[in-house]
């Protein structure tokens, strides 16, 4: 009955982890970094939009060179 | 962002997911029972239009700062996750999206399953199968016609895109009786992430504090800028030799 429960558990959390984070969490986590650092940096400087262009350069770049590695 | 913008955006998203669900449905019914295809397709959307209802005035209330900056990390994490697809598939370092290999596996799968009803449903396999396909493929495109149209403020426009969307891929598959397999539903894959990366990175910097330049012309700059940069990466990764089609369905 646990083992059970468990199992549907793991695979609530598996699904809503697939759904969100997708196939590569370090692009997700990079999303999360460059959005806080956003936060942090406006609070002393007006011009931070460019960091969330950058980020996307960088994030998007380095996950395919990574994918396409492995293939 | 204009209202046609906003239509084609969810139009297209909706799209492509409407042509993996409809593969799914179809699967289930030519090789069960229509009728429990359709109860699990119907018992779905009405899941689906019970959480869109649900959350659709829940994200109205909350301050649009926090909306933009939690929906915007969103949009901006599914929009990489779909151009990184995209453009793995354009450059032959992933599978095309093949429908009909996937129509084929669903088919085999749903003639090994057992048969039996359950409740007034005369095929349970058919009913989950095609419940399931849909649930799953429509919840993505759910947040995305409710977030994009919350932070435009016309919910209404982006559920009538999602629903034309739905009735137009759906009805086209259940008249050929068979997998869309000629739409170009890689391209389609691309363009849905450039929108939700674009989309998302704008309104996700604007919820962490930032200000675009031009302020919302800044868009005409963003998007058209993220295209290029997919195009420019899918150029440089172009594999000389494409990879073998063995794609399964939800990918």
């Amino acid at each position: 009955m646990i083992s059970a429960v468990g199992a549907r558990l793991r695979a609530f959390l598996a699904f809503w982890y697939d759904f969100v984070v997708g196939d590569d969490w370090r692009v997700a986590l990079g999303v999360v970094a460059t959005l806080a650092v956003t936060y942090a940096a406006s609070r002393s400087s007006t011009a931070v939009w460019w960091i969330a262009p950058v980020a996307v350069v960088v994030l998007l770049g380095w996950s395919l060179v990574r994918a396409t590695r492995r293939s | 962002m204009t209202p046609l913008a906003l239509f084609i955006a969810v139009f297209l998203a909706c799209a492509v997911e409407a042509v993996e669900a409809t593969t799914i449905v179809l699967a289930a019914g030519t090789a069960r029972d229509w009728r429990s295809a359709f109860s699990g397709t119907a018992a779905a959307v009405v899941v689906l239009a019970a959480i869109v209802a649900g959350l659709g005035p829940a994200l109205s209330a909350v301050p649009l700062r926090g909306l933009r900056l939690a929906v915007g990390g969103l949009l901006l994490i599914f929009g990489l996750q779909w151009l990184r697809k995209a453009i793995l598939r354009a450059s032959g370092h992933k599978a095309l999206h093949d429908e009909n290999r996937i129509f084929d596996d669903e088919l085999a799968a749903a003639r090994a399953a057992a048969h039996g009803g359950r409740f007034s449903v005369p095929d349970w396999y058919a009913f989950t199968l095609a419940f399931k396909g849909v649930l799953l493929e429509g919840l993505e495109v759910a947040f995305i016609a409710l977030t994009f149209g919350t932070n435009q403020h016309d919910v209404p426009l982006a559920a009538v895109a999602a629903g034309v969307a739905v009735v137009v891929v759906a009805g086209a598959g259940v008249a050929v009786r068979a997998p869309l397999a000629r739409v170009p539903e890689n391209t389609m894959k691309f363009v849905v992430g450039v929108m939700l990366t674009s989309f998302g990175m704008f309104w996700g910097s604007e919820g962490a504090g930032a200000r675009w330049p031009g302020s919302d012309a800044a868009l005409l700059v963003v998007v058209p800028g993220v295209a290029l940069l997919g195009l420019g990466l899918t150029a440089l990764l172009r594999s000389p030799v494409p990879a073998p089609s063995t794609e399964v369905a939800g990918s």
